[in-house]
């Protein structure tokens, strides 16, 4: 087990060895929380951290074992040191939680997202879109004449890229999943 | 059907009155209404359980809270939905400060009416959300036993606190099968209660070589138990370390015990804030940190090594950051460390902690809690000291409002046994005193339960008066009473060029005919001769005592470490109170 493993009741924050604690640095860390699937912990996971003043950039949630009635959410947030290992305990601490994983120090991870992006256009910026849409291995999920809809899977980053270069030409609308997290290798 | 089947089959309302009783519970604190009339009607028709009729269900919380602290049992509340259940939400988030373990029950509207805004409606799972440890809406009554068994699991597993299950009327109505305690399922809920023993002997270690130690204390302790309070006296009296509290700790350690310091913090004693500012060794056991408790924080004890017990991982390194954190029960932690340190050998450097110890002898010589005497007002602190010789030795317990008489009574009061001293710290709930005081004396029926209070605050749950009266609770009211909202009259004093805005009160109450209006006994004094036969009057007065004792108006309340300040830079009775400027201003 990686010695960043949060456990409830666990002793082990040996996060503060391998990281200066009292940095101002914000960092950016994926947490995997997986949680009892019951009415309203969702409700206590965002009050939490809307509650304590900390940062959300991307959630998603959805349930992962049905028969088990497990949930995963996976939140990005950013934070200095000190906040990252206060959210991690917080979390914790909330009582249908099982587990919180710390991707970002655990190991290496693979984070992935969904993207929709409708594109407007017509003549050349409509066949440009197309070709870059092919570079990005994005595919077309939806067409007209003048529009389409290219779904791609990929870093945040990845989809960053690809909206900045569709903007000119013709983006009109997206809509994102925010990322889904999964440590590397064996199971944990 | 079997006839056992039979029997577990009962209608949603039964099975709570059942769920309680399987739980072992004798009293609930409650308030009736439309939403919970079923529970009622089933309360009705038993004996077992005893129901005390409050006045407001603010006033049920905090009488929860205070059995709840007094025996170190959960508090059993039940209100109806709506307004009864947002009532409770103030002592609920005290209990959530303080880690109190309280389960609330409440009465919600129909399930097929939830949603469509009617009468008595309210989210209360939604809105007892961030002040709960956890809360439930019961929708099932086949769940509603085994929800119910959860919620004490939960409020007194780990660090305790309360819990609420919110259950629609429709749902107390139907049947359903009943769940037996044994059979509800374990909940994941565990958190670990032993520490990491490789820690635990780091901090042996640390205790053997140490010359400036302090043991610093928290209601974690008082929360562990009994045992837990036993081990900390037996490891503070063997180590020869001092041991000082926070507000909430008061007990744990016996304030008559060769080691102690008295209580640090804002207004804590010299000894006690300067023993934390010079030490090389903090072991916070079981407190939290408070910004009470550190005041400025980058100037917080900046020599010492500091070990942290405490049961919750989230309260570790929060506010300051600790080079040894032990997560675990303090009791069992303290149990393993005394263990170890025995085994080998019990050593401690003799030569530092002697050294430390006339440190410590010079620092209380300074008598940070003189005061100026009068032949003709009463002093609040002279009024302590006499309901503490007064009381002392007797079978006493005491609560407290929010204020400066809180912290009079923490500095003047002597608290040798825990469970003794129920006050609220974390949320400072003026109105918290009264119904928590009640909440005692229905636990500890023979025993003397003295509120003391300051006017204002009494005032904001003063209806519970009605509730000692029905249930002929005999608690005193010992309200030291300046006729201002004493700290907040200090605050404005030393930060806001004494411009006293809006804290005093024109027009108070004769207490002594509200008294008499209520129907029990008004005692008034306000002249230090009368004072101690006015105390005997009260004690021995068999019935419920509102005390109005006529105090020195603008006493300020000393030592005080100002907001902003570092623990050795702190205001004496002798300096000359000046304005607090900068920085220290903003903040509270």
């Amino acid at each position: 087990m990686s010695p960043l493993h949060i456990q409830q009741g666990s002793s082990k924050h040996s996060a503060y060895d391998l990281r200066d604690p009292n940095s101002e640095v914000l960092e950016r860390h994926t947490l995997a929380v997986i949680v009892a699937n019951e009415p309203g912990v969702l409700a206590r996971v965002i009050g939490l951290f809307s509650g304590r003043g900390y940062n959300i950039e991307s959630l998603t949630v959805a349930e992962t074992d049905h028969k088990g009635h497990r949930s995963r959410i996976t939140i990005v947030t950013v934070g200095t040191p000190q906040v990252i290992e206060q959210i991690k305990a917080q979390l914790g601490r909330i009582v249908p939680v099982h587990e919180v994983h710390d991707l970002t120090v655990e190991g290496a991870s693979v984070e992935r997202e969904l993207a929709l992006l409708k594109v407007e256009g017509k003549g050349d910026a409509r066949i440009e879109a197309l070709r870059l849409a092919e570079i990005f291995r994005a595919n077309v999920v939806d067409s007209t004449l003048e529009s389409f809809v290219f779904e791609m899977t990929g870093a945040p980053s990845k989809i960053d890229a690809f909206a900045d270069l569709m903007r000119p030409l013709g983006l009109c609308e997206i809509a994102r999943t925010g990322v889904a997290a999964l440590a590397r290798g064996g199971a944990a | 059907m079997s006839q056992q089947t039979n029997a577990a089959q009962m209608t949603g309302a039964k099975m709570v009155v059942q769920a309680l009783k399987d739980q072992g519970v004798e009293v609930v604190f409650g308030y009736p209404g439309g939403a919970v009339l079923p529970i009622y009607d089933e309360l009705f028709q038993q004996n077992e359980i005893r129901h005390i009729l409050v006045r407001h269900e603010q006033g049920a919380t905090h009488m929860a809270e205070g059995y709840a602290r007094s025996t170190g049992k959960p508090g059993v509340v039940l209100v109806t939905s709506g307004p009864g259940a947002t009532n409770a939400v103030t002592g609920l988030t005290d209990a959530l400060m303080d880690s109190i373990p309280l389960v609330v029950i409440s009465g919600q509207v129909p399930t097929f009416l939830i949603g469509t805004d009617g009468f008595q409606e309210a989210d209360t799972v939604g809105i007892t959300r961030p002040c709960t440890k956890n809360n439930w809406l019961v929708k099932d009554p086949d769940n509603l036993a085994e929800t119910i068994h959860q919620a004490f699991h939960v409020a007194t597993t780990g660090r305790p606190g309360p819990v609420l299950v919110d259950i629609p009327k429709d749902v107390q109505f139907a049947d359903g099968t009943y769940t037996p305690p044994q059979k509800a399922k374990v909940d994941h809920y565990q958190p670990r209660v032993k520490g990491d023993i490789a820690a635990i002997t780091a901090l042996v270690e640390l205790i053997e070589q140490a010359e400036r130690p302090v043991f610093y204390t928290g209601g974690g302790v008082i929360n562990s138990g009994p045992a837990a309070c036993q081990l900390l006296c037996e490891l503070a009296d063997s180590t020869g370390f001092p041991v000082t509290s926070t507000l909430m700790g008061l007990g744990a350690y016996p304030a008559s015990g060769k080691n102690w310091l008295g209580m640090l913090g804002m207004h804590g004693l010299y000894e006690a804030n300067m023993a934390m500012h010079d030490c090389d060794l903090m072991i916070n056991v079981g407190a939290r940190f408070d910004d009470r408790i550190t005041g400025r924080v980058n100037a917080f004890s900046p020599h010492s090594t500091k070990a942290h017990i405490d049961i919750d991982p989230s309260s570790v390194n929060k506010v300051i950051r600790v080079d040894l954190p032990i997560i675990g029960d303090v009791g069992h932690v303290l149990e393993d460390l005394l263990r170890i340190w025995k085994s080998r050998g019990r050593k401690t450097n003799k030569e530092g902690l002697a050294k430390w110890r006339s440190q410590i002898e010079e620092w209380k010589a300074v008598n940070c809690l003189a005061y100026k005497g009068s032949d003709s007002i009463i002093k609040p602190q002279y009024a302590m000291q006499r309901l503490e010789a007064l009381t002392k030795g007797r079978d006493r317990y005491i609560t407290t409002e929010v204020g400066q008489h809180q912290m009079w009574a923490a500095q003047f009061l002597h608290f040798d046994a825990p469970n003794r001293w129920m006050t609220s710290g974390g949320l400072g709930t003026m109105g918290y005193g009264l119904p928590a005081s009640i909440g005692v004396q229905v636990a500890h029926p023979d025993a003397l339960v003295i509120n003391v209070a300051g006017e204002a605050s009494w005032l904001m749950n003063m209806q519970e008066m009605g509730t000692a009266v029905q249930f002929r609770a005999p608690v005193k009211q010992f309200i030291l009473n300046n006729e201002r909202l004493g700290m907040v009259r200090q605050w404005q004093q030393l930060l806001h060029g004494e411009r006293y805005s809006h804290s005093w009160s024109e027009s108070l109450p004769d207490f002594v005919k509200l008294a008499e209006a209520f129907g029990c006994k008004g005692i008034k004094v306000d002249h230090p001769d009368q004072l101690d036969d006015a105390i005997m009057e009260m004690i021995n007065y068999d019935g419920p005592v509102i005390f109005d004792c006529l105090v020195e108006k603008h006493e300020n309340c000393l030592p005080m470490i100002p907001s902003g300040n570092a623990h050795n830079d702190m205001l004496l009775p002798s300096d000359d109170v000046r304005a607090i400027t900068g920085a220290g201003a903003a903040l509270v």
